[in-house]
């Protein structure tokens, strides 16, 4: 996604932007993957989120899938015919493939922190009563462009590692300035959440009883986000983590160490994605019309003996995937050059 | 209730992206394995041309594969965007499936298919072989995990109801694993896709040899499509009939709708091969039988009966009464989760209670329902006839045709004629569709059949969508059409220019067109010459004979 949004920036000319492109070639569509199974995931571990969060951020949705739609196809078309009108055109639609998934994922975040109007009717079908525009308010903002501008961060150092010369150079500018649009958007983000309205569940709690989600009373109070932090102290460490990683990546980045950097943006992402998941613990979806309609993690999941073949699968398979997508990096590793592009002109994208 | 439009607009939105998407998965399906093939064939003779092989229809693999992956996003999104209420209702078993899918095969899949395109020169022969069957088991594995999905829609077995969390949950993992129709299902798919595939590289390179270019290369490609081609037709059609034999077991209704079977015949029954249904008057006219055929397919017996429309009308009126008793005893347990008596009550007949769900699409309160609501809801249970016959006969005439194409085909590669043959060469370029039409028939006759379910028996469509507006649809449905449209258009450009192009696309310098003057790359056509020049001291033959290999 980082890649995909520096693509324009960071290439001026088209063999540049070549090299920008086969830097992730051989990999983006392994990687899209986990977003892919990441919506699988969530159809199979909690339906009831699946169903409400997708169809309620209907257009929201739409805007993610439609732009996605220009990635796999421009990555493939691109360089398959010479005209540089047909180049540009797939460019853009890269660029705009990566950039509006990543502010629209933050931004639809940025709503469930804040309570999203659904309720259920009695046969516990979903009603989104709000509307397409209500999600652009101020803090979904600022969370639209704090997920934007991470992602930027980690491709530009994975940019810095894979490329030389001017392109390795204006995505070390780009890291600088995306990973400062970042720290400083996750610390409005965290001063805002802090006087902001959270959700507190008031009924007794019983895990792992088959449940409906309307059997529970839930409270809505001023800072009560911030609650977890003082019940579970240690989780304080993860925007610590989010910061830190920030910081590290700027020092790393200024003097040449593009791995370091690379590793510090994603402890950031880690960081600020839990910190994220944290704050609304145990909810998965507020919802801001009827509290008590809200979606916590235990009472819209999946059976026991789904989620315990889900697990199993899991387990195995994770350790698999990341064992041979990183022997894909491995067998690819090196800098990409404009010379390697000319050489292998029909083959490369 | 949902209204009536959004229920027809959420189905017209969900068959339109299926059918985009399909356009694209049976040539993935069918060439990853003819690569693998080609592949295999490089690494145990050295023969560089099979290399060029694999790359050149490589090339064209990677065109189709990419839409395939952009129309399958929106597949595995739009259960939860467009059938929430769908999604809430069967996602304990229907999501795994999915999930599954993107763990053990989609990863796969799409990890190897960046080496298969960059790998060559970073990993040995061996390495890469290894790389392309990965993704061919990758991209089929996908296909098994979807059609266990899309099995468990026609046959939902390993499952029950929940009353408290209201919806349907898993019983069994391994019953919907081996579901017996998502193994026949399976093997139907996939052998579909592999015909997909040869009819492909089949009638491109038939055209190759029609225009006299690049004959080596297409003589080769020909021989293996033909082969493959014929394995697949067979498989294809021994496995649509053994999911005829399933359709029979589990899906009386879409059985008789598919063969117009108004009335029960008495066993075996026959198999009604050409007639025009009549479904205001039940009856087909110019109807010409088989005898008993159908009963053997269908029951694999020659005393079992296959149930009529006539007979399933009064089992289904049966059970949308039982349904109603369901459908109020469930609201009364709602209102009164620990009382263990209506709890009882429930149980004992909640195996009807998607029938009582049919009449919501007439009334809200079901006890409330007239018995005029009650016999448009048993004729709502059997699908509407005439398409579902018709787009069966279809298929299956498509499937001869091409069936016929591949024995010949085979025959003449066997013989090593066929080059002589230009009608059967011809037969081959103008039949590449067919596969395609075969595909996508094949898909409206499973899931039109399986109207007015979304889960048959278990949960009707009309309840199953997402509560949207009509606008909020008819804005959705003209986007993805618009795009969909606009990003076909593009494949299809590129598919037409890399298959005319042939092998030459490579820049080896060894094919046809090669040492002509191009507009294509017609800026960097002294970079290429370079090239050229490269490989002409490589291989001395190669910049003289472009229409044979030295």
């Amino acid at each position: 996604m980082g890649v995909g949004t520096l693509l324009p920036f960071v290439g001026k000319t088209d063999d540049e932007r070549r090299v920008v492109l086969n830097s992730v070639g051989p990999h983006w569509e392994g990687n899209q993957v986990w977003f892919v199974t990441a919506g699988g995931a969530i159809f199979a571990a909690w339906p009831l989120v699946y169903a409400t969060a997708f169809s309620g951020f209907y257009f929201a949705m739409l805007a993610v899938l439609w732009a996605l739609f220009f990635r796999p196809v421009g990555f493939d078309y691109r360089s398959k015919v010479a005209d540089p009108r047909w180049r540009g055109f797939w460019d853009w639609g890269i660029f705009a493939g990566s950039a509006i998934p990543a502010l629209v994922f933050g931004v639809a975040f940025g709503n469930v922190i804040q309570g999203v109007p659904f309720y259920f009717d009695d046969v516990m079908m979903v009603r989104y009563t709000g509307s397409f525009w209500a999600l652009f308010n101020p803090f979904a903002l600022v969370c639209g462009v704090v997920s934007l501008a991470m992602l930027v961060a980690h491709g530009a150092n994975y940019l810095a590692i894979r490329t030389e010369a001017a392109i390795q150079k204006r995505a070390k500018a780009s890291s600088v300035v995306a990973t400062l649009v970042m720290l400083i958007g996750f610390a409005i983000g965290g001063w805002m959440i802090a006087s902001m309205p959270g959700y507190l569940i008031t009924s007794a709690v019983e895990p792992g009883l088959a449940q409906s989600p309307l059997d529970k009373t839930v409270i809505v109070q001023s800072g009560a986000w911030l609650s977890n932090y003082s019940k579970y102290p240690l989780s304080i460490l993860l925007p610590v983590l989010g910061f830190g990683g920030g910081l590290l990546s700027l020092l790393a980045i200024t003097r040449g160490r593009a791995g370091l950097a690379f590793v510090a943006t994603a402890v950031a992402e880690l960081g600020i994605i839990f910190t994220a998941g944290v704050s609304i613990f145990p909810f998965v979806l507020p919802s801001s019309s009827q509290p008590g309609s809200s979606l916590t993690v235990w009472d819209c999941v999946s059976s026991h003996r789904t989620l315990g073949i889900m697990f199993w699968v899991a387990l195995i398979m994770t350790p698999i995937i990341i064992a041979y997508t990183s022997w894909a990096y491995r067998v690819m590793r090196g800098k990409v050059t404009v010379e390697q592009i000319r050489a292998n002109d029909r083959s490369s994208y | 209730m949902i209204e009536e439009s959004v229920v027809n607009l959420s189905r017209l939105q969900f068959a339109a992206t299926a059918f985009y998407h399909f356009l694209f998965v049976p040539l993935t399906l069918g060439m990853s394995f003819l690569l693998a093939i080609m592949e295999t064939v490089y690494v145990m003779t050295g023969k560089e041309i099979y290399r060029d092989m694999t790359k050149f229809w490589g090339k064209l693999f990677g065109i189709n594969f990419a839409l395939g992956v952009t129309t399958g996003l929106t597949m595995e999104f739009q259960f939860g965007t467009n059938w929430a209420y769908y999604s809430h209702y069967v996602g304990d078993i229907f999501g795994a499936p999915l999930a599954i899918e993107g763990l053990v095969a989609f990863f796969l899949e799409s990890t190897f298919v960046g080496l298969f395109f960059f790998g060559w020169d970073r990993l040995s022969k061996v390495g890469h072989l290894t790389v392309t069957y990965l993704v061919a088991i990758g991209s089929n594995l996908s296909a098994v995990l979807i059609l266990i999905a899309n099995a468990w829609m026609q046959n939902p077995i390993g499952a029950d109801f929940n009353p408290v969390t209201m919806r349907m949950e898993m019983t069994s993992f391994w019953d919907l694993i081996f579901n017996p129709v998502a193994q026949s299902k399976f093997v139907h798919t996939i052998s579909a896709g592999y015909v997909t595939g040869s009819a492909f590289v089949l009638g491109v390179s038939a055209w190759y040899l029609l225009k006299g270019r690049d004959i080596e290369f297409a003589r080769r490609s020909f021989r293996i499509a033909a082969s493959f081609g014929l394995a697949s037709a067979l498989s294809v059609i021994v496995l649509g009939d053994e999911s005829g034999y399933h359709a029979a077991e589990t899906q009386e209704t879409k059985l008789a709708a598919m063969e117009a079977m108004w009335e029960t015949e008495s066993a075996p029954a026959g198999l009604t091969l050409f007639g025009i249904p009549d479904e205001k008057n039940r009856t087909t006219h110019a109807e010409i039988k088989i005898p008993y055929v159908m009963g053997l397919i269908g029951t694999r017996s020659t005393d079992k009966v296959i149930p009529g429309i006539d007979e399933l009308e009064k089992k289904i009126a049966a059970r949308i009464d039982t349904g109603i008793t369901a459908v109020k005893a469930l609201e009364a347990l709602r209102r009164d989760p620990k009382n263990a008596d209506l709890l009882a009550r429930f149980t004992a007949v909640k195996a009807d209670l998607g029938y009582g769900l049919l009449l919501k699409k007439y009334v809200a309160d079901v006890s409330q329902a007239t018995p005029e609501m009650k016999a448009r809801a048993v004729d709502d249970a059997i699908p509407a006839v005439a398409p579902l016959f018709w787009s069966f006969r279809l298929m299956v005439g498509l499937s001869l045709i091409f069936l016929s194409l591949f024995v010949l085909s085979f025959w003449f590669a066997a013989r090593n004629s066929f080059m002589q043959k230009r009608w059967l060469l011809k037969w081959a370029v103008w039949g590449i569709p067919l596969p395609w039409i075969a595909c996508e028939l094949g898909w409206f006759v499973a899931e039109y059949g399986r109207q007015p379910w979304t889960i048959h028996g278990v949960l009707p469509t009309h309840l199953s969508t997402s509560a949207l507006s009509a606008g909020s649809l008819w804005f959705s449905l003209s986007g993805f059409l618009l795009f969909y449209t606009l990003l076909l258009v593009a494949e299809l450009y590129l598919m037409f220019k890399y298959a005319r192009l042939g092998p030459a696309s490579l820049g080896t310098g060894r094919y046809h067109l090669e040492t002509l003057p191009r507009r294509e790359f017609e800026h960097d056509r002294l970079r290429d010459s370079q090239a050229h020049l490269v490989a002409a001291r490589r291989r001395p033959a190669a910049g003289l004979r472009h229409h044979g290999w030295p």
